[in-house]
């Protein structure tokens, strides 16, 4: 594959997808792990290698989708190309101090 | 490409070991100084030294003998020499792992104090040394080597990377007709379900869903939950902001075979195939339980780096973190952080970490035993007396 990705998703329908590299604001690419299909997307904001872009718009109280699977609770609304962590995502398998 | 040909110590208890130690194990905390001075006489022995052994009861004393008589007979030791306070424990040790058919002497230190019993100790670990200097390779098969499956310091790379890349020597072990133990109770949390579907019948499925929800009952009796240690600070600052997507990152190591069984802690797997044993998440409890049950090769992946070890059982540890493997060099046995770049894809990673597997069974260091990373951590269920 030609160009190194700077997000990798798990697969398709996944809510985020996994910075690779340290990606600074800007246009980007996301490369789908399952298809090995490549996309352009914007991150709003920098984002570190290991933490998470969002790649649509979630509300408050969506759950979040990664490897096909919930990974949480949005706490907030986020928008595409926004990191998503723990001040915008919470567990929902011990609420009691989300 | 020829199959590697594989070698390692045939046990008489038919088992395959792929080191050739000769330990010295004390029952109890207080018998660690006359175990590590029996090891300073006879530098090729080891010492296992541990926090506990005096005044559990019930549950929490036998997985505590269960996990020393387990590392006893692990087939990567050759013979055993037994320290404690007092005889009768001692012989319960020391007998359990003569039951394999290991050479064990057993010795106690009420009546003799400390330095009679490093002597005669030291005498027994010259001669088990000669002895089991001896002991020599022979071919094996895949199938014969017991692997054992746990991660650490996780982060996102781990779910993207070293962890799917563990999975494919999991699936390829199994295939061949081996046994892969599993673990982390805590860490299937949010997963839980996923592990269930693939249990192999019922009655598996069953015993699966007990273990983990006796641990949910407990959290919940304590009136705690896991918030502030699970994720922990390390995998947080990785990237991993939930238990479940820890939890789903820490199945992606475990492969796509079936659960053909549950296991309580350092419980001996009797099926070959993938094993679930209930565990701590704790890395250096967890690679003990799996010791005690008999594992002879660990696979450790890691995302944040973690610097773990185990005192018989090579630990071979691989991270697809680029910063972990620049900077945790001497930690790291292996580096897959192409699969980041998409420089190369998993197959080429397996097809790399199965080499590196093969070549430590046949007697490579791990970078751990290089360092002499020694964690022997005892699973305890509950307080002392």
């Amino acid at each position: 594959m030609t160009g190194r990705p700077d997000f990798l998703a798990h697969r398709r329908g996944d809510d985020v997808a996994i910075a690779v590299r340290d990606v600074p604001a800007g246009t980007s690419t996301v490369v789908y792990l399952d298809s090995g299909a490549k996309e352009g997307n914007v991150a709003v904001e920098a984002i570190r290698l290991g933490h998470k872009v969002a790649l649509r718009d979630l509300e408050e109280g969506d759950d979040v989708i990664e490897y096909g699977a919930t990974i949480g609770i949005t706490s907030t609304r986020v928008r595409a190309g926004e990191l998503v962590h723990v001040h915008n995502l919470r567990s929902g398998r011990w609420p009691r101090h989300g | 490409m020829a199959p590697t040909r594989l070698t390692g110590y045939r046990r008489s208890d038919g088992r395959v070991g792929v080191r050739n130690h000769v330990i010295v194990l004390p029952v109890d905390d207080l018998s660690n100084t006359a175990a590590e001075g029996v090891a300073r006489l006879v530098p090729g022995a080891m010492a296992l030294p541990h926090a506990y052994g005096r005044l559990q009861f019930g549950a929490d004393l036998e997985l505590t003998f269960r996990t020393l008589i387990g590392t006893g007979t692990n087939p990567n030791v050759a013979a055993v020499v037994v320290i404690g306070i007092e005889p009768t424990w001692a012989s319960r040790v020391a007998d359990g792992i003569a039951e394999s058919g290991k050479t064990v002497a057993c010795l106690s230190l009420e009546g003799r104090g400390d330095l009679a019993v490093v002597t005669e100790g030291a005498r027994h670990a010259a001669r088990f040394l000669q002895d089991a200097s001896e002991g020599h390779r022979t071919p094996v098969e895949r199938s014969e080597i017991l692997l054992s499956i746990k991660c650490g310091e996780s982060d996102t790379t781990s779910g993207i990377g070293a962890n799917p890349t563990t999975a494919l020597v999991v699936d390829r072990h199994v295939a061949a007709g081996g046994t892969v133990l599993f673990g982390e109770t805590s860490e299937l949390t949010g997963g839980e379900h996923l592990i269930a579907q693939r249990c192999v019948d019922t009655n598996v499925r069953r015993k699966f869903e007990d273990l983990f929800s006796r641990y949910a009952a407990f959290l919940e009796e304590s009136g705690m939950d896991l918030m502030g240690s699970q994720p922990t600070q390390g995998n947080i600052r990785g990237g991993l902001s939930t238990i479940e997507e820890k939890a789903l990152g820490n199945i992606a190591k475990t492969g796509s075979v079936p659960v053909v069984d549950a296991l309580g802690p350092a419980e001996r797997p009797s099926r070959n195939g993938l094993n679930f044993m209930d565990t701590s998440s704790a890395a250096a409890e967890c690679v003990t339980l799996m010791g005690a049950a008999g594992a002879a090769v660990h696979l450790f992946p890691t995302g944040q780096g973690n610097v773990i070890g185990h005192p018989i059982l090579p630990v071979i540890k691989l991270t697809a973190n680029p910063l972990t493997a620049s900077t945790m060099t001497e930690h790291i046995d292996l580096d897959v952080s192409g699969l980041l770049d998409l420089e190369y894809g998993l197959s080429e990673a397996g097809d790399r970490l199965m080499a590196l597997v093969e070549r430590t069974i046949n007697g490579r260091l791990t970078a751990a035993e290089a360092i002499g990373h020694r964690e022997f951590v005892l699973t305890r269920l509950y307080r002392s007396a």
